[in-house]
């Protein structure tokens, strides 16, 4: 099993584990934890991609390395861009959870005369 | 998009550049400048922004290929390009109209208060919409699908923060489950993205469409990253950000945010399926898709039709609006070679998502003063207001009246299209679809249209006077809606000879009465209506006919609304997700 199989496969286990955080996890920070979790299982996919790319000759394939160096960017102004939206719910509201209120749904349940 | 593979910088291709620069320019210089000249900087930033954007669409057709302005001078696959074709030059024109009315109605909304330096929610906002405006010109001619990442997400960092700019709580976590949701399509559009460098060693548009083939993980990649744009476009079941996040934000920001945002992401749904792989996603990944639609315009419409508040309920009928957009699919899929063509039927879907834009936009601007005016948006409580504002009123009806499709309004070009595209195909259960979706169009119009007209218990009296140059701005872009039928699409999309953009009276008008009939039954039959329907004597005798009828519809109703409410828990919309990109696998396997 080469270098690239095994860090793929460790890429892919991250990406799982993050889509199984976001997606079950009810806490939004744990939420925002489990995203950057399922982008470095990307960003390290985007580091096999790279690797597989120096099959050429050369010491690896540069592109894949720019393209994580701005996902990486991208990662952290949209983590840092929740938290301070989490935070800010908190101050607000003193919770912090994503379940919608009555106020958003707002009542269409009701019966109608 | 035509076929270059040597490429160099067309004449005018500075004019794309221009295009980015200018909004990004003008946001870096309002920070610098702050306090309330940042109103100023972004208000002039409009018209030079239009005036690039009327440059970039009259440049397009005289080339008769796309501008092209590769970054650098660097040719892909090293460098990046920069391509305006048809579909660009008109999507970017239409954004500056939207921007530049958004922009005035706001200046009302969004002015630094006198005796104060600066201001944080005014100061936020005009940097916002320019932020929006710059990641859409990129959405829009980015060359290469990571631009196009990067140019999305900078779309959903500006949007995010617009719908939590009054700071309230509900807002907020609005905004977060927004942001939330959108990573998480943005990150399963990222995973596509390295799946296609690493098999064919380039992300440029062209390149990938002359290398691409059908093999697991191309397929595995298209349907990754056409379930993650569905997330960030929010069509059905992954809308549950889009209603609180859409109803909630202040007007002028949910009409940018309904109008333009979600239009990127469905432009690059049709990048991407269109223009970097025609031959890939075959016919039942297409059916999918459309049926993804028709569920949107169901369920949207319906619940819709059961809000109680006004902007919930163009907030739903946007979900309805999105579900639209994506019928055009199946019909854009060439029977005999199963490849996805720019023809009539995706004319017809890009007319849909620029009439939606301009009406979309011009009600929920309406809507904004309507709100003002009273003081709330109940609908049940409207009664008497197209006495007080009959501008806003006129702005909000002629919006709908556009997105149903009535002549010569650019959706009613885009459903003849689309109409005649199923015709061809012969799949006459899209064109059911079609006109199903115009009659409850009209049925959510004519509920509030119904109570908006009936007169109030007691004089309104408005809270705030309703400055007239918002009213202005709300009704241009209505009747810019209704009148996109009359422009000459030729040089951009491709509109088939025989459908004519000003039919005769007597035959529009027929195929105008059955939209609006519909819509009545559906109105009657699906709508809230409180005490108000009893006030109008014909409804009356109707509901004591169909009383029964209406009791098997408003248990449908709730049954909807409530499936709704399961659909938009954060685990259910999570699993949707993953269960929409696992279809879109299978379905594009089994097209093969």
């Amino acid at each position: 099993m080469g270098v690239a199989t095994v860090f793929g496969l460790c890429g892919a286990a991250a990406v799982g584990l993050g889509l199984y955080g976001v997606i079950v996890n009810p806490q939004p920070l744990r939420k925002i934890l489990a995203f950057n979790l399922l982008g470095s299982g990307v960003f390290l996919i985007f580091g096999v991609v790279a690797r597989r790319g120096a099959a050429a000759g050369f010491g690896g394939d540069p592109v894949p390395q720019a393209l994580v160096i701005t996902g990486v960017v991208v990662a952290f102004s949209a983590s840092a861009l929740a938290v301070a939206l989490l935070l800010r719910l908190f101050q607000e509201t003193g919770r912090a959870t994503l379940h919608a209120d009555a106020a958003t749904s707002a009542g269409a349940n009701e019966a109608d005369p | 998009m035509p076929q270059h593979l040597s490429e160099a910088t067309t004449a005018g291709g500075f004019l794309l550049v221009l295009a980015v620069v200018l909004p990004v320019t003008a946001a870096l210089l309002a920070f610098v400048a702050g306090g309330r000249r940042v109103e100023w900087i972004a208000l002039g930033t409009m018209p030079l922004g239009l005036a690039i954007a009327v440059a970039i669409v009259v440049a397009v057709p005289q080339t008769g290929a796309p501008l092209v302005y590769l970054l650098g001078g660097w040719a892909p696959p090293l460098g990046v390009a920069l391509r305006a074709d048809g579909r660009s030059a008109v999507m970017m024109a239409i954004t500056a109209v939207v921007i530049g009315a958004i922009g005035v109605f706001a200046r009302a909304d969004f002015r630094t208060p006198a005796g104060s330096v600066e201001a944080r929610a005014p100061f936020a906002f005009w940097i916002l919409l320019l932020a929006i405006w710059a990641a859409l010109n990129m959405v829009f001619m980015g060359g290469d699908l990571f631009t196009l990442y990067v140019a999305l997400e900078l779309l959903t960092f500006a949007a995010v923060p617009l719908v939590s700019l009054d700071g309230r709580g509900e807002t907020l976590q609005a905004a977060l489950r927004y942001l939330l949701f959108a990573l998480l399509g943005s990150v399963l559009y990222l995973v596509g993205t390295v799946l296609l460098y690493g098999t064919y060693g380039t992300l440029d548009i062209v390149l990938l469409s002359h290398r691409v083939h059908a093999g697991p993980p191309t397929l595995v990649a298209a349907a990754l990253m056409t379930a993650g744009l569905l997330a960030k476009t929010a069509l059905f079941p992954l809308h549950l950000w889009l209603p609180p996040a859409h109803a909630g934000a202040p007007a002028a920001a949910s009409a940018a945010l309904s109008g333009l945002v979600v239009k990127g992401s469905f432009f690059l749904v049709v990048r991407l399926w269109f223009d970097v792989m025609p031959a890939l996603p075959g016919p039942t990944a297409a059916q999918l898709l459309a049926a993804l639609g028709a569920a949107a315009i169901v369920f949207g419409s319906v619940v819709a039709l059961r809000q109680k508040r006004l902007k919930l309920l163009i907030a739903y009928s946007t979900l309805a609006q999105i579900g639209y957009l994506f019928l055009m699919f199946p019909l854009a899929v060439d029977p005999g070679s199963a490849q996805f063509q720019s023809g009539g039927a995706l004319t017809g879907g890009m007319l849909q998502a620029i009439s939606h834009a301009t009406a979309k936009a011009g009600m929920f601007l309406a809507a904004g003063l309507i709100y003002a005016g009273l003081g709330h948006d109940r609908i049940a409580g409207l009664g008497g207001i197209a006495r007080a504002l009959p501008i806003s009123v006129l702005a909000f009806a002629l919006g709908g009246v556009s997105l149903i499709g009535l002549p010569p309004s650019g959706a009613y070009l885009a459903k003849a299209l689309l109409l005649q595209a199923a015709a061809e195909t012969q799949q006459w259960w899209w064109a059911v679809v079609i006109q199903t979706g115009g009659m409850f169009t009209c049925s959510y119009l004519l509920l509030v249209l119904g109570h908006a007209l009936a007169p109030a218990d007691k004089p309104v009296t408005l809270r705030v006077p309703v400055p007239r140059i918002g009213e202005a701005a709300a009704l241009a872009l209505a009747m810019c809606s209704l009148l996109l039928g009359l422009v000459p699409w030729d040089g951009y999309l491709s509109v088939p000879v025989g459908i004519p953009s000003n039919p005769p009276v007597l035959k529009a008008l027929a195929t105008a009465l059955w939209p609006i009939l519909g819509g009545i039954v559906l109105a009657i039959l699906l709508g809230r209506w409180g005490q108000g329907l009893a006030r109008i004597p014909v409804a009356e005798a109707v509901v004591a006919v169909v009383g029964s009828a209406r009791r098997i519809a408003l248990a449908l109703g709730r049954m909807l609304v409530r499936v709704d409410g399961t659909l938009r828990q954060w685990a259910a919309a999570g699993f949707s997700l993953l269960v929409v990109a696992i279809m879109f696998g299978a379905a594009m396997l089994a097209g093969r």
